[in-house]
C-alpha cells in the first residue's frame, strides 16, 4: 500500500499550471542546482523531486503510521516524571519520518530543510493525516519553523532551524483558560531580565499539542498595562532550559496520540521572535493561517480515510440479498463522500497556491527588492490566502466530520463498535472544527471578503477562465448560483453590515459563497483533466456535478431563509 | 579523526518477488519465470545493509567510512544499487557478464569474492543470510572461505562496533551467541535483524540519477548529456565490472565453474495429506499437544 501512490488527484494538483512560477521563485530560478548536490536544475526535475519524495510519504504512511494507529489511539500519550511520553507507536512514528528527512520539509536548504514548496508539504500533511490524524499534529507542528524563518534574527534561525530536521520538535503556546477564541486577552506573562539579558515568562497555557516539544512558540503579554493585541509579543523557549512545568495531560474524545498540556512557565527563559508588540497582530496570524492550512489538510486525508473504510464495507456488506453499495440510500452518502472530498481536497490546493506565491515573494524580498509587478503580485497572493484559509478550513473541518458520520452510518450497528476503524475516526475528526480557531472564528474571518466584494472578484475571475465548450452549461449553472448569492447578500445588507442580524447571517453568506468557489475549481478541474488527454488524470466530472446540485440546493435554501428572515427573529433564538 | 577510510562492502542481490507468487511464476520446465515477477532487493540483505548503515553511523565521527554495494547479476540490479543509496550507502558495483550464466552458489562466490579482492583492503563484508531465490544460505561462508577472513553468520544485532572490533549476536537454533573479532570479517546477517531504515528524502535527492552506462543506453537517454553530469557528480555514475574487470580464473565461473548439476525440478503442490479434527475439549487438546511434543513440533 501506498497511500501517495493510489490517489491520483495529487499527481494532479501536483502538476498544476500555476506550479511553475511557484517552483521557479521558490529554487530562485535554480540558482542553487550547481554547488547543491540536491537542488534541482528545472521545473521538471523539481517535481520529479516532490513525487519521488511523497512516495516515500506514502509508503510509510501506509506501511507504519497506519499500523501503529490503533495502539496509539488506545494507550496514548502521559505524563512521567514531568515530560511527556509518547505512546510506542507515537516515538516510532516521529522516528521514522525524521530517519527519511521529512521534517523541516519548507525550509531552505541552507537551515537544512528540502525547500519545498507548501502544495507538496500540504500533500505530505494529508496523507499523514490519512494514516493518523492526531500524529499528524505532532509531525505538522514543523510549522513553527516558517514562523522561525519568515520574523526571527538570523541568529535565532542559525541555531534553530538546523535541529528541525534532526527531528527536535515544536509547539504553538497560545490558549490560556481565559484566551481561547479571544487571544487578546492572553495574560502569560513577559518580563525583562536585565541581570541575565534575557526576557523571563511566568504564567500558564492550556490545551496546547506537543506541550513538552523541544522548541516552543509562546504568545505571552510583553507590554504591562496593556489589555489588548497590541501588547503582545512571540517568543521561543527551550526546553533545555528546564522551566516549564507540564501540570497535566488531557484526556480527551479522539486524537488520543497527540498529547495535549496544561503548562505552567516558571520564570523560564525565552528569546524574542521579532518586534515587540507583533506577537498576535503579525506574527500569530501568519503562524495560525499556516496552521488553518494543516488543518485543512488534516480534515481531507482523515475524510479520504474514511471514504476508503465506508466504500470496502459497503461493497462486502449484504443485506435483503444484495450488496449494500446498491442502495440509492447507501450509494448516496458514497458519492457524496467523494465529492465533497474532492472539493474540499482542489480548495486545499488552491489555497496552497496562494501561500506558496506569497511566501516566495516575500522569501526573495529579504534577498533582493522585488519589481513592482511581483510586489502586486505578492499583494494579490496573499489577500487571497488570507480569503481562502477560513473557507478551506471552514469547509474541509466540517465536511470531514460529515464524511465521519456517514462512514460510521454506511457501518450500520458495526460502526458503533471499537472494532471497525470508524469509530476512531469519528472521534478524531470531532477537533476539526474546534482548534486553529472555530468554525464561527473561520466565519468571522471570511465575512469581510465577503462585504468588501473579494470573493466576488475571485469568482468572476473564475467565471473568465478558458473552458471547454461541452463544459459551458455547467458554468452557466454556477452564475445562476451566483445571482441567489447576491440576492442573499443584497437581503442581509438591508439590516446594515454590523448589525447583529448581519453576524447572525454570516455563516449563511460565507457557505454560499463556498459553494461558488468549490464548483468553479471543480469544473477548472474537470477541464484540465480533459485537457491533460492522460488516462492517468483523475476524472472530476461527478464531484463537479454533484457538488453543483448541493450548492444550487443548498444556496437556495440559504435564500428563502434569508431572504424571511426579519430582525425580531433574533429573540426567538435568545 | 582517524584519516584511513573504513571500507564496507555489503553483497545485495535483485530477486524475483516469491512472495507474490502469480500462476504464471513457474515456466513449464519448472524453472522460475523471472519476467512474471517484480523484482526486488532480496529481503536479509536490506537487513545486511542497515547493519552496514548502522555501522557508518558509529564510526564516522572517529574516521571516514564508505559502504559500496556489490550486485551480481543483469544490468537492471543497478536499481538495488541506487536504492540502497537512497538509504546512506555511498556507491555500488554491478557485476555482470553472460559468462556467469549458469552459476551456482561455488562459481557465484568465487566471482563475488573475486569482486570485492578487486576493491582493494576491505575492513567488513556484510551479506543477507540467504537469497529467496535459491534459500541455500552458502554464498556469504564462501565468500569468506574464498577471501580467507573469519565470519560470523546469523547476525542479529550490532552490538559494538570501533575501530579495531566488532561485537555482534548471533542467532542460533536454540539460543543467541555474542562474538567479537576484529577485521576484516564477514558477517551473514539474519532476517531477525533490524528492519531497513526508510529512503531519505535528501539521499534520494541528491542520488536519484545515479545509474549506469548500460542503463543509459536502454533508456536510449543521450550518453553525452550523461557523461557531462557524470564529469560534475562523479558519485552518480554506477560502475559496471564484467567478467574480465575482477581478473578471474575463467574456469571457475559460470556453468564451467558450477558442479551442481540439476538433475530434474518438480513442480510440487502442496496439499495436507492427512488432517485430523480435534474437538474443543480438555482431553482432546491435551492428546494433541503430547502428540506434537513427542514428534519434537513443540
Ligand atoms: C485537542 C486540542 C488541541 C489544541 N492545541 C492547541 C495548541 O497547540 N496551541 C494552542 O494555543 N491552542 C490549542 N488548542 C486550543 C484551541 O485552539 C481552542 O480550544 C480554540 O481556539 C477554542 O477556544 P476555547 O476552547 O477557549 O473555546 P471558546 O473560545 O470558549 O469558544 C466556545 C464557543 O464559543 C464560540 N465563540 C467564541 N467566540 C466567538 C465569536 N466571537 N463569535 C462566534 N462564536 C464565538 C466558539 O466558536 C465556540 O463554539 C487546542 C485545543 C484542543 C481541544
Ligand atoms: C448498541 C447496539 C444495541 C443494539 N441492540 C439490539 C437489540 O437489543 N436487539 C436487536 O435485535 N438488535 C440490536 N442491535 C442491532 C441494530 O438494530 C442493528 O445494528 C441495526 O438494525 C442495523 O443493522 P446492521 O448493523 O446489520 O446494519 P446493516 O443492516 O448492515 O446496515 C448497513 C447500512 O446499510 C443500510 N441499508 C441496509 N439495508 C438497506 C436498504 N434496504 N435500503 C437502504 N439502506 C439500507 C443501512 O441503513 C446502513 O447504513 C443493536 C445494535 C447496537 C449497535
Amino acid at each position: 500500500m501506498n497511500f501517495y501512490n493510489d490517489n491520483k488527484s495529487l499527481k494532479f494538483y501536483l502538476s498544476h499550471p500555476v506550479m511553475d512560477k511557484i517552483i521557479k521563485l521558490k529554487e530562485r530560478d535554480f540558482v542553487d542546482s550547481d554547488n547543491d548536490m540536491m537542488a534541482p536544475v528545472n521545473v521538471e526535475d523539481a517535481i520529479d523531486n516532490y513525487d519521488k519524495v511523497l512516495e516515500i510519504v506514502g509508503d510509510l504512511a501506509a506501511n507504519v503510521l497506519e499500523a501503529n494507529a490503533e495502539n496509539v489511539d488506545h494507550e496514548g500519550p502521559q505524563v512521567l516524571n514531568n515530560e511527556i511520553v509518547y505512546a510506542k507507536g507515537t516515538q516510532k512514528n516521529h522516528e521514522v519520518l525524521r530517519d527519511a528527512g521529512l521534517y523541516g520539509m519548507s525550509l531552505p536548504r541552507k537551515y537544512k530543510g528540502l525547500n519545498f514548496p507548501y502544495v507538496p508539504y500540504v500533500m505530505a500533511a494529508e496523507i499523514v493525516s490519512r494514516a493518523d490524524a492526531g500524529f499528524a499534529n505532532i509531525w505538522g507542528l514543523q510549522d513553527c519553523a516558517e514562523t522561525i524563518y519568515e520574523f526571527a534574527s538570523e541568529e535565532i534561525k542559525e541555531k534553530y532551524l538546523p535541529l528541525i530536521n534532526e527531528g527536535m520538535t515544536c509547539s504553538m503556546a497560545l490558549t490560556e483558560p481565559d484566551a481561547g477564541s479571544d487571544l487578546q486577552s492572553v495574560r502569560l506573562k513577559a518580563s525583562f531580565d536585565d541581570e541575565h539579558n534575557c526576557w523571563r515568562l511566568n504564567g500558564v497555557k492550556r490545551f496546547i499539542t506537543n506541550g513538552d516539544a523541544d522548541i516552543q512558540l509562546v504568545l505571552a503579554r510583553s507590554e504591562e498595562g496593556t489589555t489588548d493585541g497590541r501588547g503582545l509579543s512571540y517568543f521561543l523557549y527551550d526546553r533545555r532550559d528546564n522551566a516549564v512545568t507540564v501540570r497535566r495531560i488531557e484526556n480527551k474524545l479522539g486524537i488520543k496520540g497527540s498529547p495535549t498540556a496544561e503548562l505552567v512557565f516558571n520564570n523560564a527563559p525565552a528569546l524574542i521572535i521579532g518586534e515587540r508588540r507583533m506577537g498576535l497582530i503579525k506574527y500569530v496570524m501568519s503562524l495560525m493561517n499556516g496552521a488553518r492550512l494543516g488543518v485543512g489538510a488534516q480534515s481531507v486525508g482523515l475524510a479520504e480515510a474514511a471514504y476508503h473504510e465506508a466504500l470496502e464495507y459497503a461493497k462486502q456488506r449484504e443485506q435483503f440479498g444484495k450488496a449494500i453499495i446498491n442502495f440509492p440510500q447507501v450509494y448516496e452518502m458514497l458519492g457524496l463522500m467523494r465529492a465533497k472530498i474532492d472539493a474540499t481536497r482542489t480548495l486545499l490546493y488552491e489555497t496552497s497556491r496562494f501561500v506558496d506565491l506569497y511566501k516566495a515573494y516575500d522569501s526573495v524580498s529579504k534577498e533582493r527588492s522585488l519589481t513592482a509587478e511581483e510586489r502586486q503580485d505578492m499583494k494579490y497572493s496573499q489577500r487571497h490566502a488570507d480569503m481562502m484559509t477560513p473557507m478551506l478550513k471552514l469547509f474541509a473541518s466540517e465536511y470531514a466530520n460529515q464524511i465521519a458520520y456517514d462512514c460510521i452510518q454506511v457501518h450500520g450497528g458495526s460502526g458503533f463498535m471499537k472494532e471497525y476503524k470508524c469509530e476512531r475516526l469519528y472521534r478524531d475528526a470531532r477537533i476539526l472544527s474546534i482548534y486553529e480557531g472555530t468554525s464561527q472564528l473561520q466565519v468571522v474571518a471570511a465575512i469581510r471578503f465577503i462585504g468588501n466584494g473579494s470573493y466576488l472578484k475571485r469568482i468572476e475571475e473564475y467565471e473568465a477562465m478558458p473552458l471547454a465548450e461541452e463544459l459551458l452549461p455547467l458554468r452557466q449553472r454556477i452564475v445562476k448560483m451566483k445571482e441567489n448569492y447576491l440576492k442573499i447578500v443584497e437581503a442581509a445588507d438591508k439590516f446594515g453590515t454590523s448589525s447583529e442580524t448581519y453576524d447572525f447571517l454570516a455563516r449563511r453568506m460565507v457557505e454560499a459563497m463556498g459553494h461558488l468557489i468549490m464548483s468553479h475549481l471543480l469544473l477548472q478541474d474537470v477541464n484540465r483533466s480533459k485537457e491533460l488527454d492522460n488516462t492517468e488524470a483523475p476524472e472530476f466530472m461527478n464531484s463537479c456535478k454533484i457538488m453543483i446540485a448541493l450548492g444550487e440546493s443548498e444556496i437556495a435554501k440559504i435564500l428563502t431563509f434569508v431572504e424571511n428572515f426579519k430582525e425580531e427573529d433574533l429573540q426567538m433564538y435568545k | 579523526m582517524n584519516n584511513k577510510e573504513f571500507q564496507i562492502v555489503v553483497l545485495a542481490k535483485q530477486v524475483p518477488d516469491t512472495h507474490n507468487v502469480g500462476k504464471d511464476a513457474m515456466k513449464e520446465d519448472g524453472t522460475i519465470n523471472r519476467a512474471a515477477l517484480p523484482a526486488i532487493f532480496n529481503p536479509d540483505d536490506l537487513k545486511a545493509l542497515e547493519m552496514a548503515l548502522a555501522c557508518k553511523d558509529a564510526l564516522k565521527d572517529i574516521m571516514p567510512v564508505k559502504v559500496t554495494i556489490i550486485t551480481m547479476g543483469p544490468s537492471r540490479a543497478a536499481e538495488i544499487i541506487r536504492e540502497s543509496m537512497f538509504r546512506g550507502a555511498d556507491n555500488g558495483f554491478v557485476v555482470s557478464d553472460r559468462r556467469f550464466a549458469g552459476s551456482d552458489t561455488l562459481a557465484t562466490s568465487y566471482a563475488l569474492s573475486a569482486a570485492v579482492k578487486k576493491l582493494g583492503k576491505i575492513d567488513i563484508v556484510f551479506s543477507g543470510r540467504q537469497a529467496i531465490d535459491g534459500d541455500t544460505a552458502q554464498v556469504g561462508p564462501q565468500v569468506a572461505e574464498k577471501l580467507e577472513i573469519p565470519q560470523i553468520t546469523y547476525a542479529e544485532d550490532l552490538l559494538y562496533v570501533a575501530e579495531d572490533e566488532i561485537v555482534i549476536k548471533r542467532r542460533l537454533e536454540r539460543g543467541v551467541e555474542t562474538v567479537k573479532t576484529g577485521f576484516p570479517v564477514l558477517v551473514t546477517v539474519h532476517g531477525n535483524a533490524n528492519d531497513c531504515r526508510p529512503r531519505h528524502a535528501k539521499l534520494l535527492m541528491t542520488n536519484k540519477k545515479a545509474c549506469s552506462v548500460s542503463e543509459v543506453l536502454e533508456r536510449q537517454q543521450s550518453m553525452e548529456d550523461m557523461e557531462a553530469l557524470w564529469a560534475k557528480k562523479p558519485f552518480l555514475k554506477i560502475e559496471e565490472w564484467n567478467a574480465d574487470d575482477i581478473n578471474p580464473d575463467f574456469e571457475r565461473l559460470g556453468l564451467t565453474g558450477s558442479p551442481t548439476k540439476v538433475k530434474s525440478i518438480e513442480n510440487v503442490v502442496l496439499t495436507s495429506k492427512e488432517n485430523k479434527k480435534i474437538n474443543n475439549s480438555e482431553s482432546e487438546i491435551n492428546e494433541l499437544m503430547k502428540e506434537l511434543v513427542s514428534a519434537h513440533i513443540i
